[in-house]
């Protein structure tokens, strides 16, 4: 039972990314119909962004004492945090809090790279084939993992969690179980914190005029314009939207799995099988299908389940695409004409 | 006798060629390998190649980085440049800071991106289009096993860089081949003494291994050096190299009933499994009225900087670390430092050394031909290299030597200063008979390419 349990929130958390990566993918698929395989690198930027902030809230007068020396014989260098020279306290809160602090650079930031993205490269690929559209965000994503390989290396950059979350709960003895049920802090944030941006999105949607304008556009774009509505405009801060969703998924996620270059890519790949089981332009799909295959991967892994069939942790997703398409090709909540042209 | 008397018979054919054929090449015999291409990639001018193949892109990239600045710093001190480095404490040295055998000493570099396929064709080409003598680096031990096999067939020398694996020296071993790094057998014998004394004896292990070739050797010589010494194992669960985020692994070690876990991970694996299993509160716990503790059999430093404060006080072991205090480390770290800013990592170390021992192999036998190489290596003893005194055993080209112990730093001094060595295991105590890990040396190919 404990173990169970267990399973289901790692589920949970590792769902939770899936489904706002899945989220923003299929935003950008269902408002400009674009296939768009950098997103996984959105995730990996916002990731960066959180990496870039700790390094500059972190960022040390060096001062030389030539009464000691390294071991290779330079002045020993002195290292003092600015920000703690500064501000003192608060500055050592900063840097304590400096991931949640990071959603303050990220959000304009993502935003602003998605707006440059889809005006500058997406827009020329809108009437393409959707092989070219897969090629050239391809690209793009080995473009951006090069850049940022270059300036932050190749190794796992490790992101603290606020100290007073860095721990773990002891929910065994909140529900009964016993203390041996234990999960990390930062963990339950980040699901409440998935939880809470797939809540806002479709909320905005929903309950917006902009959400409604842009729900009107993605059913059919073209009545849409012709009541003079800007429709592109939209689209455009839609796609911004849904890089601001990805970056803000890979800055929470820095304290779960120290960031590298790579990190979007293997997230990607995954988030891609989530959007076709889900259904290809259902956000309520992605999301779905999303906790369901984090939850399911989690249970594949058990040592129980894994002595009885050898390695189905690592097929397990794309076993249950595989059934899920066959009797669903649409997926779970696919509509009708789309991806079907 | 006039011209018109000489007559041409056959044995005064077969004479005169015989005659005229040794009096041809008489200089020939006299010159070691003046024969036009006795041995693959001969040097001919007044230079020779070698090839360093590295990870240059990739997860083990900022390692393979650290290994090409020790090859670049071997390659200056052969050639007489700089301080010298270790140069000036090894012993017992034919090297003579003019290049190797009188030729000045070149490079090429090749990307291995830790993928055997990637490693062989990088290999391939510095053999095949630049002339590479020797070929030398890997971060990965099933990268050195493809490397080694196609050096083997080509017939030049492969000195292996960072690999870990029982089978590079033991059922994968080759003749061309030679290991200066540990293995996993040492690190089991060399970890397992210092277990036992801080953790006892009534010990329930759990071990997450890296699914390949080295997770497999990892954790057989840890369940080996553990089981010997009374502990139990309570489960042994293969993960996927890269999986990273080993959560749904880590949670069922909570109600194992175990009290340590192993984590024969290495690189990023490492970095991510121990990073979660500590905020999953695995140091924080008591299992069987003990502390639940950690430890991770391959330590390195560049690795050990991504796990951050998660490795502080967790037992490894190493090759070598860079705050020994004997006079080789000292002189290399201070070379090394004064060149890049920052201490060399044991990958570094191991190549540094590799390149050395290959250069003075060739000085003692006074050619670049594999099997001369091969006889120099084979039964070398040698000291003043960072080890102590280290022996490369014929039987198997494994270097035999002490081995460290190290802790995560509770305190560390620096951003470098992150192992602390608590115990240098005696070679006695890591050695073993060359046949338990099977294989065979087969043949030295000094074929021409």
């Amino acid at each position: 039972m404990d173990a169970i349990f267990l399973q289901i929130l790692n589920g949970l958390d590792k769902g939770g990314a899936y489904a706002l990566i899945a989220l923003g993918l299929t935003l950008a698929f269902g408002t400009l119909g674009v296939v768009n395989f950098a997103h996984g690198a959105l995730f990996m930027l916002g990731a960066f962004c959180a990496v870039s902030v700790n390094k500059i809230l972190t960022l040390q007068q060096i001062v030389l004492d030539p009464t000691q020396k390294t071991a290779w014989g330079t002045p020993l260098e002195i290292r003092t945090p600015y920000v703690e020279s500064w501000f003192g306290d608060f500055g050592l809160f900063l840097v304590d809090y400096s991931v949640p602090v990071s959603l303050l650079v990220t959000i304009p930031f993502m935003l602003l790279v998605g707006i440059v993205m889809e005006r500058g490269l997406i827009r020329h690929f809108y009437k393409r084939p959707h092989a070219d559209q897969i090629l050239v965000t391809f690209g793009l994503a080995i473009v951006l993992q090069e850049i940022i390989k270059h300036y932050f290396g190749a190794n796992p950059i490790p992101q603290t969690a606020p100290s007073i979350v860095s721990g773990s709960a002891n929910i065994g003895l909140w529900i009964g179980l016993g203390e041996s049920v234990v999960y990390p802090w930062w963990r339950l944030v980040y699901f409440g914190f998935s939880a809470l941006v797939i809540f806002a999105v479709f909320a905005f949607l929903k309950f917006t005029t902009f959400g409604m304008v842009v729900r009107a556009g993605m059913f059919n774009r073209e009545q849409v314009s012709m009541l003079g509505i800007n429709i592109e405009k939209r689209f455009t801060i839609v796609f911004g939207l849904a890089a601001v969703v990805a970056g803000m998924a890979g800055a929470m996620y820095t304290p779960v799995l120290p960031p590298d270059y790579h990190i979007g890519m293997d997230f990607l790949v995954l988030s891609f099988v989530v959007v076709v089981v889900g259904g290809m332009g259902s956000l309520g799909g992605a999301v779905t299908a999303g906790f369901l295959l984090g939850i399911l991967q989690s249970f594949a892994s058990m040592n129980e389940v894994k002595s009885i069939i050898p390695g189905i942790d690592q097929i397990i997703i794309y076993l249950v695409a595989v059934v899920v398409l066959l009797a669903l090709p649409r997926g779970l909540m696919g509509r009708k004409g789309v991806m079907e042209d | 006798m006039s011209i018109n008397d000489f007559k041409l018979d056959r044995r005064l054919l077969m004479k005169s060629g015989l005659i005229g054929g040794a009096a041809l090449t008489a200089p020939m015999h006299f010159i070691k390998d003046a024969h036009a291409a006795d041995f693959c990639n001969m040097p001919a001018g007044k230079s020779v190649t070698l090839g360093f193949n590295v990870p240059q892109t990739g997860a083990y990239a900022d390692e393979g980085a650290d290994e090409l600045r020790a090859f670049k710093l071997a390659v200056k001190h052969l050639n007489g440049e700089g301080d010298g480095g270790m140069i000036n404490t090894f012993k017992p040295s034919s090297l003579k800071g003019n290049g190797i055998l009188g030729k000045k000493v070149e490079f090429v570099t090749g990307d291995t991106q830790t993928k055997s396929d990637a490693a062989r064709a990088s290999a391939k080409r510095m053999i095949e289009k630049d002339g590479a003598i020797m070929i030398s680096g890997g971060s990965s031990s099933g990268v050195a096993i493809a490397v080694q096999g196609l050096c083997q067939e080509a017939g030049v020398i492969f000195m292996a860089g960072l690999t870990h694996s029982n089978d590079t020296t033991g059922k994968d071993k080759r003749a061309n081949g030679f290991r200066h790094f540990f293995n996993t057998h040492m690190s089991g014998a060399a970890l397992g003494p210092v277990l036992e004394k801080e953790y006892g004896k009534d010990r329930k292990a759990y071990h997450l291994t890296a699914d390949y070739t080295w997770g497999w050797s990892q954790e057989k010589s840890m369940r080996q050096a553990t089981e010997s010494r009374g502990w139990k194992t309570v489960a042994a669960v293969k993960t996927p190299v890269g999986a990273g985020d080993f959560s749904q692994y880590i949670t069922p070690v909570l109600n194992s009933g175990a009290d340590v876990l192993i984590l024969n991970h290495y690189g990023k694996d490492m970095v991510n499994s121990l990073t979660q299993a500590v905020q999953f509160g695995l140091r924080d716990k008591q299992v069987n009225g003990k502390n639940f503790e950690i430890v991770v059999p391959l330590f390195s430093r560049l690795m050990a900087q991504g796990a951050g404060d998660a490795i502080k006080g967790i037992f490894g072991s190493t090759n070598w670390n860079w705050s020994l205090k004997d006079a080789a480390s000292q002189a290399f770290v201070k070379s090394f430092g004064a060149e890049y800013g920052a201490p060399p990592s044991m990958a570094a170390h191991t190549c540094y050394v590799q390149t050395l021992l290959y250069a003075n192999a060739c000085e003692m036998g006074g050619t670049f031909s594999p099997t001369g190489v091969v006889k120099s290596l084979e039964g070398f003893k040698f000291d003043g290299l960072g080890n102590g005194p280290t022996e490369y055993r014929a039987e198997d080209h494994q270097c035999f030597k002490d081995v460290l112990v190290v802790r995560g730093n509770e305190k560390p001094t620096s951003q470098f200063d992150l192992l602390e060595v608590v115990e240098v295991t005696p070679r006695a105590q890591v050695e073993y008979d060359a046949k338990m890990l099977g294989g065979s040396l087969g043949p030295v190919n000094a074929k021409p390419c």
